[in-house]
């Protein structure tokens, strides 16, 4: 069986599933549950500075959106940090790791911009035996409008600056928390390292409103006839969080700096997406709150049914797999040709592929009177839009074509070498390059 | 009590009056908002749904299922009502199993299909729950169409000739309107008297006057309703049963008689019914008269039918159902002579293949016979062209007679089923409207 024991930046756990800094996480009661269920570690929920706590709103603190049989599909939320006294969590954070040495537990702190304030609460977290520190860059809302979470993590320089102050005055390793609420994640990511950080995480959530109540006309979730916007976070923000993680871990000047992967994982196969991605270990925290925390031991066998099935010893063995085949659009092989193919006995010929292929796409669907479905090639451009509408799985898969063989949308045979848009005569760049 | 279910002969009050009110409750109890919510996501909203060309009226079920799901039921009402404004009885009464949810793409992928009769009763439930008519009349055109029958055909040509603006009368033989659906239909499909409720509903459009105990031939004439009307559509039923020796001993009589007298009876426990009961026929009606005999304390009911299982017009999910109340069904046998000194005692039948006797004979204990089979059309109103037992048609529903259009049992076309003869009226008033407008 597969070793899922992971290092991440020098803290082990038993399995690279923790759960992340967020509700599941804000109290001992939860936390020993958790580890009980075999979560192999914790961020516990941002501590913020000594003195009266946070105080949250007392309506609702979440809004979602929900998919088919009421999936939840999205969560937002517009709870701030911790609003436990500081002490207290100290003092739970130091009993918890005092019984469970094998697990990771790592501690969320967001506290002003001020180098005095990490001075003094670091050496509290340290007192408490805790693996290390994940500085909250991230929170999109409440806290961001008092200058911290992601009003800092917007910020390179300020990135740079607190992992510093944190570097300088912490033994532990410090992971910075990124907000995705900017428009390239690779200038906080620079600046996280520059600052010395040992790691990064990311995504923190993204700002949203999940509704807008169409009888008090008010954004959801509303408060009092009110809304904010608050920190969008589940399945639905996968695909950025997957980008953005990619986008780090390929770019020259922060390539090997150890990520957490966070964002909608939901499964064992998201866990594995991350770590495909260069995600050294993945954090939870919808799917947690959605189904509660026994679905970490489907993500253990998965994960590791997965990786004895492909043949990886170890969780390293996986990280990074699919970092070196993220690439820039320029560089796709333009002689890659595929086109749809419909599975007619797995087909149930509801029409959906018909129907998108036929009013939005390229015509390259034939419906017959005995509603048999078929592809154009003459058509198909091979966009996908079928099988991804498709309700059936693999009903509908894009075949590639030979090198040699008639693309009959082109009229052309398929060419057998790579060719990409740098070297396309219709790209100007090119022909410039060529004259 | 003094009756049992192993009472001799015809007797009421088998069983006691809380058995009866829970075997003639709700067969399919209606869905509630989460259950049609959950019911609604798994629509596929197909492209040319397979439900919706399997639906004799043509209702656009993906859409109406996509506006439960999306939290506007009476908009989907309005699109099943706007095709079928009969909807909330089809939606109670229609063979769904051989008809939209047979086709539906999810019965195919996974043997369970869309709910969609349950989905269209919710809708037209909630819609009807608000005592609104969701249509409005035409201006008026000046135009009088007589309707004979206040049947589904009827009903439905009515209201969509009021719809148009035409002013209508209809004449019903009887002295409550429905037809099938008030005298025809298991109890249990269509409880809580759903019937009138839909027909007073259907009312409130307006332009509709129904005379009743009036009927076809004894109180009115086909010649004298095209003279007085701008046209006439006939929407009779069907009625008679082939004869055959005995037929008329005391005790035997049409299923569709003991249904309406179940349907009209105030008090079950005061319907009388047979230990043994032999149903004679493969239909809806023979299931329904079956079935309901058992449910009021029958010890042993037997349904016989001269083809096999496969030739049954009844479909499986009847078959099954009337199996599941604990009715025995007798395939490939005929009956051949009704026994019994004034009442009947016993039924003979003669078994068959592929519908012709073989010769072979046994007899069947009755107490009480329902025949279900060889309704016919109670002879041709005004000399109209029949073909076989029932009225021909041309394009547009119109028959021989250059006034007179029809529908339902009584003419010939698809399947008798109460959706067809909707279908079927509300094109043959599309078909008079446009002759009548030119």
């Amino acid at each position: 069986m597969a070793n899922l024991q992971s290092e991440f930046v020098g803290i082990k756990s038993p399995n690279p599933f923790w759960l992340a800094s967020a509700p599941p996480t804000d109290k001992e009661y939860n936390v020993r549950r958790a580890f009980e269920a075999g979560w192999g570690g914790v961020v516990w929920k941002t501590l913020g500075e000594a003195g009266p706590p946070v105080v949250n709103v007392n309506g609702p603190r979440y809004g979602a959106i929900w998919g088919a049989d009421r999936r939840l599909l999205g969560l937002n939320n517009i709870e701030l940090i911790t609003d436990r006294p500081l002490e207290v969590n100290l003092r739970e954070i130091k009993a918890v790791k005092r019984d469970y040495p094998d697990r990771a537990v790592v501690v969320s702190i967001m506290v002003p911009c001020e180098e005095a304030a990490w001075k003094a609460i670091l050496p509290l977290v340290e007192e408490t035996g805790a693996d290390g520190i994940e500085l909250n860059f991230g929170c999109p809302h409440g806290m961001s409008e008092r200058g911290m979470g992601s009003a800092v993590g917007q910020v390179p320089e300020y990135i740079e600056m607190v992992a510093r102050w944190c570097k300088t005055n912490t033994r532990m390793p410090v992971i910075v928390k990124l907000t995705p609420n900017i428009t390239d994640i690779r200038f906080p990511a620079r600046a996280a390292k520059a600052g010395g950080a040992d790691a990064v995480s990311l995504i923190n959530t993204i700002s949203s409103i999940t509704g807008v109540n169409l009888d008090s006309m008010s954004p959801e979730p509303m408060i009092d006839g009110k809304g904010s916007h608050g920190g969008y976070c589940g399945p639905a923000v996968k695909p950025i969080a997957l980008n953005m993680v990619a986008e780090i871990a390929r770019d020259a000047e922060t390539r090997g700096l150890p990520i957490s992967g966070i964002g909608g994982v939901t499964t064992w196969r998201d866990a594995a997406e991350f770590l495909a991605l260069g995600a050294g270990n993945v954090q939870v925290c919808t799917a947690a709150m959605t189904y509660g925390f026994k679905i970490v031991q489907e993500m253990i066998s998965g994960l590791s049914e997965w990786m004895d099935e492909k043949g990886h010893a170890s969780v390293a063995d996986v990280v990074g797999r699919a970092v070196p085949n993220v690439t820039d659009w320029q560089y796709l092989n333009l002689n890659y040709v595929t086109k749809a193919r419909i599975d007619q006995d797995a087909c149930i010929q509801c029409g959906r592929c018909y129907a998108a292929c036929e009013d939005t796409s390229h015509q390259a669907i034939a419906m017959s009177d005995a509603r048999v479905f078929t592809v154009k090639d003459d058509e198909c451009v091979a966009c996908n839009l079928c099988v991804n509408v498709c309700p059936v799985e693999d009903c509908i898969t894009m075949v590639e074509l030979d090198a040699g063989a008639l693309d009959e949308r082109t009229g052309k045979p398929v060419q057998p070498e790579y060719a990409n848009w740098t070297t396309h005569p219709n790209n100007p760049a090119s022909r410039e390059a060529a004259e | 009590m003094a009756n049992t279910t192993m009472t001799p002969g015809v007797a009421a009050g088998r069983l006691a009056a809380e058995v009866l009110q829970q075997n003639f409750g709700d067969l399919h109890p209606p869905l509630g908002r989460h259950e049609a919510q959950v019911a609604a996501d798994r629509c596929y909203f197909c492209h040319d749904a397979p439900c919706m060309t399997a639906c004799p009226t043509t209702i656009d079920i993906p859409l109406f299922i996509r506006q439960i799901a999306t939290g506007t039921p009476d908009a989907a009402a309005k699109t099943i009502l706007s095709q079928n404004i009969l909807g909330g009885m089809c939606a109670r009464v229609c063979p769904t199993e051989t008809l939209c949810e047979e086709v539906c793409v999810r019965e195919i992928a996974e043997g369970a299909p869309v709910e969609i009769g349950r989905l269209q009763r919710f809708a037209t439930d909630t819609l009807m729950a608000k005592d609104v008519h969701p249509f409005m009349r035409a201006a008026a055109t000046g135009k009088r169409v007589a309707v004979v029958g206040a049947g589904p055909a009827g009903l439905a040509c009515a209201h969509r000739l009021a719809m148009h603006g035409h002013d209508v009368v209809i004449f019903e033989k009887r002295e409550k309107p429905g037809g099938l659906n008030e005298y025809g239909i298991a109890s249990y499909k269509t409880v809580n008297g759903y019937a009138q409720a839909e027909v007073d509903w259907l009312l409130m459009i307006g332009g509709i006057e129904i005379r009743y105990g009036t009927a076809l031939g004894s109180d009115v004439t086909l010649d004298a309703l095209a003279a007085e009307h701008d046209a006439v559509f006939l929407g009779v039923g069907l009625s008679g049963a082939n004869a055959i020796d005995g037929f008329d001993k005391a005790n035997v009589g049409p299923a569709v008689d003991f249904i309406a007298a179940l349907r009209q009876s105030p008090d079950l426990s005061q319907l009388p019914v047979g230990r043994n009961v032999v149903v004679i026929g493969g239909g809806m009606t023979a299931v329904d008269a079956a079935v309901q005999s058992k449910l009021l304390g029958a010890e042993n009911v037997t349904m016989v039918y001269r083809r096999g299982k496969d030739r049954m017009s009844a479909s499986v999910y009847e078959q099954d159902l009337a199996a599941s109340k604990g009715v025995r069904i007798v395939y490939n046998a005929q009956p051949v002579a009704v026994h019994g000194n004034g009442s009947v005692a016993e039924v003979e039948f003669e078994y068959t293949a592929d519908g012709t006797g073989t010769g072979e004979t046994f007899r069947i204990p009755a107490d009480q016979v329902h025949v279900a089979i060889g309704q016919g059309l109670d002879g041709a109103p005004g000399a109209l062209e029949l073909t076989g037992s029932k009225l021909a048609l041309s394009d547009g529903h119109r028959t021989s007679h250059p006034k007179v259009w029809a529908g339902g049992d009584c003419a010939l076309g698809g399947e008798d089923l109460t959706v067809t003869a909707v279908a079927e009226g509300r094109d043959a008033a599309e078909d008079i409207h446009h002759s009548l407008m030119g």
